[in-house]
């Protein structure tokens, strides 16, 4: 396989970051004068070194969003061991430097939460299903459809108002207009065993699982693979779901399916591909960024991995030994692609982009745009039905509480008469700029689920310190086929002290009641109030009522100026 | 993770959020030591090598009440390469003596696949005795999780 990076991609890539601005460093005034000066196309968006005979186009984790979004990038995305300060543990200017992108360019605004809500001002909102089906379309012409793969890495089912109210439905149709050649699943589990097989059947596209085997006699519940022939060459393409959904979600709504990481299944499912005949092997993977540069060092004979799950975007392609690793962000934001050159049997050079879907930019597609109007038009004027407004920036990804957790959790401690609260570590969910509308869309993109129920219950001090150190490991275990790919639980009523970098049993610290000030204590209870348990039976209000509730009755929100996690030792 | 009896019934009865994946015990559990004794007995008073046997468990156990695992050691089953048996241990359970497989010519393959409770995260350990005595070992850490807030 051939250089990093080479020269002539890296000019190419200057040039996009060059439309941006020149030599300003992000700095507010001037840049949005810049910017509104600048000429963004569709056409340098789509700007490619062409290459070889087959192109890869990677779609993952949308989580239903069908119209644009704003999504910041996290400011806090931790690695630990052997992948500490390596992508995707790069946030902010260290990601700038690391992939030479200009501050205040489309990509870095893409990429990094650098100068983020002034950025989102000038350059708008991300993705649409209907601006990513216009490259999709523009990609496949220029290329000839004969020499596309379009895999989608999963995620796609779940977080919108409308895919819970259809049972996913409106995902499905639009999706299928698309028509990807693979796909994968996560959240889609959460849909239920049986709802997911009716989806796939009428799909008309495969769903790969080399990992999911049946309780019972640990024989394949899906097809591991599906083989094409793009440009003259045999691809196979090898899918991995979310290796711990059964764990990380309700095992009850699949129980007679299991998962794992099944690094011999893989190798077996690799070496079958090669003898029969596949020219490159493709992993189409839910199982997360980390997990995936691990598993390319322990399984051979891979050659791209285009990997989803823990929603890290990277500008182009990174090389681990002789495989190359893709990850193409979240929410809709990006289109990855990765065109390949194979001759004897072999990939012999490669091409990479991330395209970020700046919506203002490309031209929705026309049968797209109608079908979203129409798979959302029994539900449209509820969806946009405003709640309340925020003054602050509300966004959720990040390792540790985002300020829209911190509602959440706030919203969870007044409505349900408790001292602390839980919010999962999900990394999906949508950002709101100051002096935004709420809508009913924008609340159900952080709470949209199939296991709303906001509990309240007793922990002791010893309960909650184990649950933070239970999760804490699933994030931060310095061998990544143990980590999960959520981030930290959110906190609220409490603030705690983490070392990422120790062992589990000693990463939490300095467990402080903030109502009282009080240290948290061992044998005494507390009154907790969470969501998304994964308990079957679990009895409140779901979140996204009891939200609504405390979002009405605040009319404006307001985000706490400071987080209740201290981290230590990193 | 550390679980009393107390919370563990209010677990089974449904009441709480975080899914225990494995239910711990009041009584004493066994250590690394109990099994490092164990092997040091099979393998006749020195420590079996790395090699030869490998086992296959789950990161992290879906169900620790039920965990499926699987061993396969190299072998000819033929001649001078046989396989006598292949002894389970878990080093973290009350008993850490979990199961031993005997192997004749006619097995053909050195291969068994079972299914164990698993009371909270340890190491899972297989060791291969051969018929001329030489011992080999593999050994695995299943994570027994709380789980429920990832994704």
């Amino acid at each position: 396989m051939t250089a990093k990076f080479s020269r002539r991609e890296f000019l190419q890539y200057g040039s996009v970051a060059g439309l941006a601005l020149a030599g300003a460093s992000g700095f507010a005034g001037n840049l949005t004068r810049a910017l509104a000066q600048q000429k963004l196309t569709q056409d340098d968006l789509l700007k490619f070194d062409s290459k070889g005979q087959v192109t890869l186009l990677h779609f993952t984790d949308v989580h239903a969003q069908l119209k644009p979004v704003y999504f910041r990038p996290p400011d806090t995305n931790i690695g630990v061991g052997a992948f500490e300060g390596i992508p995707p543990h790069l946030v902010g200017e260290a990601f700038l430097d690391y992939f030479g992108l200009q501050a205040g360019s489309p990509y870095a605004y893409a990429h990094t939460m650098v100068d983020y809500v002034n950025l989102a001002r000038s350059y708008g909102k991300l993705g649409g299903l209907d601006r990513t089906a216009t490259l999709v379309k523009a990609i496949r012409a220029e290329r000839g459809d004969d020499k596309v793969l379009f895999l989608d890495g999963g995620d796609t089912w779940q977080g919108s108002y409308t895919s819970l109210k259809t049972n996913g439905q409106d995902m499905v149709d639009c999706m299928k207009l698309l028509k990807p050649d693979a796909m994968v699943g996560h959240w889609e589990f959460t849909f239920g065993a049986e709802r997911v097989l009716e989806l796939v059947d009428e799909m008309g596209y495969a769903f790969l699982a080399s990992n999911i085997v049946d309780t019972n006699w640990e024989e394949p519940v899906f097809d591991s693979t599906a083989m094409f022939e793009r440009g003259g060459v045999k691809v196979a393409v090898i899918g991995q779901a979310m290796p711990y959904t059964p764990i990380a979600n309700p095992r009850w709504m699949f129980p007679e399916w299991s998962f794992g990481i099944r690094p011999e299944v893989l190798q077996a499912n690799v070496d079958k591909a090669r003898e029969d005949g596949a020219e490159v092997v493709v992993l189409l993977s839910h199982d997360g960024f980390d997990v995936d540069q691990k598993l390319a060092t322990v399984v051979s004979g891979i050659d791209v991995i285009l990997t989803g799950h823990t929603h890290d975007s990277i500008p182009r392609a990174i090389e681990i030994g002789n495989t190359l690793l893709l990850s193409s962000g979240s929410h809709g934001k990006y289109l990855g692609r990765i065109d390949l050159e194979v001759s004897g049997g072999k990939v012999t050079g490669y091409s990479s982009n991330m395209i970020p879907v700046f919506s203002d930019v490309i031209t929705p597609d026309a049968e797209m745009a109608a079908k979203i109007a129409e798979v959302r038009a029994p539900y449209e004027d509820e969806c946009n039905r405003v709640i309340g407004t925020t003054e602050s920036l509300l966004y959720r990804r990040g390792n540790f509480n985002g300020t829209w957790d911190d509602i959440i959790c706030q919203g969870l401690i007044e409505e349900r008469d408790a001292e602390i609260s839980l919010s999962p570590g999900f990394r999906w969910g949508t950002t709101l700029l100051p002096g935004q509308d709420i809508t009913i869309d924008d609340l159900y993109a952080q709470t949209s689920m199939n296991y709303p129920n906001a509990y309240r219950l007793e922990f002791t001090g010893q309960q909650l310190k184990d649950i933070l150190e239970d999760v804490c490991d699933n994030l931060f275990n310095k061998d990544p086929f143990y980590q999960q790919g959520g981030d930290m639980v959110r906190v609220g009523g409490m603030s705690y002290t983490c070392a990422p970098k120790e062992d589990i049993g000693n990463r939490i610290s300095d467990m402080t009641l903030i109502s009282s000030g009080e240290k948290i204590e061992a044998e005494k209870k507390y009154v907790v109030a969470g969501w998304a348990s994964v308990n079957e039976g679990t009895e409140g209000p779901p979140i996204y009522e009891l939200m609504e509730n405390y979002i009405t009755r605040k009319k404006v929100l307001t985000a706490p100026e400071e987080g209740t996690v201290k981290i230590s030792g990193y | 993770m550390n679980m009393n009896r107390r919370q563990a019934m209010a677990m089974s009865a449904g009441a709480v959020v975080f899914a225990a994946t494995g239910l711990a015990t009041t009584g004493a559990l066994a250590s690394a030591e109990d099994v490092d004794k164990a092997m040091m007995e099979l393998a006749g008073g020195k420590m079996p090598e790395a090699g030869k046997v490998s086992l296959t468990a789950p990161e992290i156990a879906e169900n620790g009440n039920t965990v499926p695992i699987s061993v396969e050691v190299d072998s000819a089953m033929a001649d001078g390469d046989m396989v006598e048996s292949i002894t389970i241990y878990a080093d973290g359970n009350p008993n850490p003596d979990v199961v031993t497989f005997h192997f004749t010519a006619l097995s053909g393959t050195a291969m068994a696949a079972t299914r164990m409770r698993l009371a909270k995260t340890q190491n899972v350990v297989a060791v291969a005795k051969m018929a001329d005595g030489s011992t080999f070992v593999d050994k695995k850490e299943v994570k027994v999780t709380i789980g429920g807030c990832g994704g």
